[in-house]
């Protein structure tokens, strides 16, 4: 199968989306002319033009809610935060209006937005720009979240999320961008992973790693580790979509292998491994040989310095040491 | 760009303009009727609220500012779309939502415009082109500018109007609006209606201007203008031209509506005869009640009699409290219902909602 750069998959979910429905329109700063902060809409604005892709100003709370008024129209816009960590200041409209206005209008509305871009720390830029928010929308019932931590998965998450008929947050993740992987190619048929669907990146017997996003990779990472150190099969789970959650896999993996632990670049306090660590003691305690352990980012804001930001993150090292503890 | 210097001294005779010399008897008649309607909706709304047990939260009443939303969605289209914030009993009614839906949607019941889920603040009819209803001040000012971004990409001849209030001009979302309507040339008229308080904060211990509030447009090179809101002549006749302007030239105007209301900034308002004077309201009521100002016009023109008057003024309150024992009898949601309405995915029971967990609950 060919390969493509995550960043180059998506950028096929877009142009593919946009060829496909002419509601959907691309919103952000730098995502036209400039090509996009990441490059990730790279030519598309040569290809499309003005109207379909739209530089705005740094005018989140403005451009966002400018896009979901007009979804209520039945356009589908995509909306660049050129970081997930801007979603601060345009939170009154993500939350209050996206999540609420179809519940508030008694379901005689819906909006079909996509609010999209990277998610993630290990970048080296502190506390402000490093924020991983997808627990925390995936908390507000009416939103959806996914995060797709493979070329592949990111293209057919996009795909869906835009013709989904509901907000969808698309967690990217700029250490991801640049990543290769084989894509399927648009001639043998429309590349869709659904939301709510997890994915077995890599079959094991002794204990489960449940993560998204980059922390798939770094779970797998830790998986050839497990092996090759330690004698220890690791299952790895990737959600791939935060909610809708695919819990029938994540318990019957761990119904499995009878271990399991959560890696997750969220702080624990309220992370999407809270919510999965409670699932499984709750419908699969009678599988379990020890207790659900986690490896969220150390529970401080997100240090600058090159030094240790990766120890503040899951890394395979704090993984290893942590399956140890049950394994 | 157009600003106000060409009308605001000027003493114009709104009536004459040919939006509103157009005007049949029976369209005159008829925004008397919608305006009296507003008033007794509200009025029966605020007796009900009174009563113990009868409706929960907060209610913002619309007395005193019927004109604004009666003289602006008289000039509504097909194409024209409206959407609001909190006190939005009249644009509700003034669109064609019936006063049952409404009342209804006060007491919680599942009869209610949006079943009992949204309340006071949030009704919605976007069947009638009116997208809410929206309770946090200035959240609703990008929805309003994403309808008229909506209009125009899809070519449509219509605009978007969108109301707030005049405690809303200094939050970053509305100057956000202003700038992104007048950035990308969209076809929104942005409608401040200026009842004087911010909650108990007046007008001057709140916001910081030269001459007026709509001023502001200036800084983001947008059309803007000043309406005496008792007037129902006026407010059509320059809501219509900033309708025309954003309609046809694609071009965003802010009007600043000068209005008043007579209750407090919501019933719970516990200060609401504290931060202005009885004589103040007073004032408002003898001398510039929209209603009273409306009625002895039509008098004078010959076009409506005091008999006439009456009756509609009877026939509004006999509906009023026909609303009530609509929302009374109305049941209340079922508690499965509040799993409703969440998703339009899960509410379709389409393929792509049955993948995966949905729902969180016990």
């Amino acid at each position: 199968m060919r390969e493509l750069s995550y960043r180059h998959a998506l950028r096929e979910a877009f142009d593919e989306e946009l060829a496909r429905d002419e509601n959907v329109v691309l919103l952000g700063e730098e995502v036209a002319q400039y090509n996009g902060a990441y490059k990730v809409t790279e030519g598309l604005w040569e290809k499309w033009g003005a109207k379909r892709i739209v530089d705005t100003p740094i005018s989140e709370a403005g451009f966002i809610g400018m896009g979901l008024g007009a979804s209520m129209l039945g356009l589908r816009p995509v909306m660049e935060l050129m970081f997930w960590s801007f979603h601060s200041v345009a939170f009154d409209q993500l939350v209050n209006n996206a999540a609420n206005v179809r519940y508030m209008s008694g379901g005689l509305i819906n909006c079909p937005i996509v609010v999209r871009g990277p998610a993630n720390g290990g970048t080296n830029v502190g506390a402000t720009h490093s924020h991983v928010p997808e627990a925390l929308f995936a908390a507000f019932p009416g939103l959806k979240v996914c995060a797709p931590a493979t070329p592949a998965d990111a293209k057919g998450l996009m795909k869906t999320a835009i013709r989904d008929n509901d907000p969808v947050y698309v967690m990217e993740n700029t250490m991801l961008y640049g990543n290769m992987g084989p894509v399927p190619e648009a001639s043998e048929g429309d590349h869709l992973v659904p939301l709510g669907k997890a994915d077995i990146k890599r079959e094991g017997s002794d204990v489960t790693l449940i993560a998204h996003g980059r922390s798939v990779l770094r779970a797998l990472e830790a998986a050839e580790i497990l092996q090759n150190d330690h004698n220890i099969s690791a299952e790895v789970v990737d959600l791939r979509s935060i909610r809708p959650l695919d819990q029938e896999t994540i318990l019957r993996s761990v119904m499995k292998t009878n271990r399991a632990v959560c890696v997750d670049e969220s702080k624990a306090f309220g992370g999407v491994s809270g919510m999965v660590a409670t699932l499984i003691q709750e419908h699969a305690f009678d599988s379990l040989d020890a207790p659900v352990k986690r490896v969220c980012s150390l529970d401080a804001p997100a240090i600058y310095s090159p030094h240790v930001e990766d120890e503040q993150l899951p890394n395979p090292r704090r993984i290893v040491q942590q399956v140890l503890t049950i394994a | 760009m157009p600003g106000p210097a060409d009308t605001k001294f000027a003493n114009l005779d709104f009536a004459s303009s040919p939006i509103n010399s157009s005007l049949t008897p029976e369209e005159k008649i008829g925004i008397y009727r919608d305006m009296v309607r507003i008033r007794r909706f509200e009025h029966q709304a605020l007796a009900q609220y009174q009563k113990p047990g009868k409706m929960g939260g907060f209610l913002h009443l619309y007395n005193g500012q019927e004109s604004v939303a009666v003289g602006t969605v008289s000039l509504c289209g097909e194409h024209d779309h409206l959407i609001t914030a909190y006190r939005n009993h009249g644009h509700a009614l003034a669109v064609g939502m019936s006063m049952d839906e409404c009342m209804a949607e006060l007491f919680g019941k599942a009869g209610g415009c949006s079943k009992g889920k949204g309340g006071s603040m949030h009704f919605f009819a976007p069947d009638k082109n009116y997208w809410g209803g929206h309770g946090i001040v200035a959240g609703q000012t990008p929805l309003g500018l994403g309808l008229g971004f909506g209009l125009k990409y899809k070519d449509l001849p219509g605009c978007a109007l969108t109301f707030l209030g005049d405690g809303a001009i200094n939050q970053g979302a509305f100057h956000e609006s202003l700038n992104l309507a007048a950035l990308f040339e969209i076809p929104v008229v942005f409608i401040i209606e200026n009842n004087g308080y911010s909650m108990g904060t007046s007008q001057r211990r709140s916001s910081a201007y030269r001459e007026c509030l709509a001023q502001r447009a200036e800084a983001y090179d947008m059309a803007w203008d000043l309406v005496n809101g008792e007037d129902v002549y006026e407010v059509r006749a320059k809501t219509h031209i900033a309708m025309e302007r954003a309609r046809k030239e694609r071009q965003p105007t802010l009007l600043e509506v000068d209005t008043y209301r007579y209750y407090g900034h919501s019933v719970a308002d516990a200060n609401a005869q504290k931060y202005r004077t009885p004589e103040e309201i007073e004032r408002y009521k003898t001398n510039h009640d929209p209603l009273i100002l409306w009625k002895q016009l039509l008098l004078n023109e010959g076009v409506m009699t005091e008999e006439a008057a009456k009756g509609i003024e009877d026939a509004a309150k006999d509906e009023a409290k026909q609303s009530v024992a609509f929302a009374e009898a109305s049941p209340a949601p079922t508690v499965e219902s509040i799993m409703d309405d969440v998703y339009w995915e899960t509410d379709n029971n389409t393929e792509a909602s049955k993948i995966g967990r949905h729902f969180f609950n016990d």
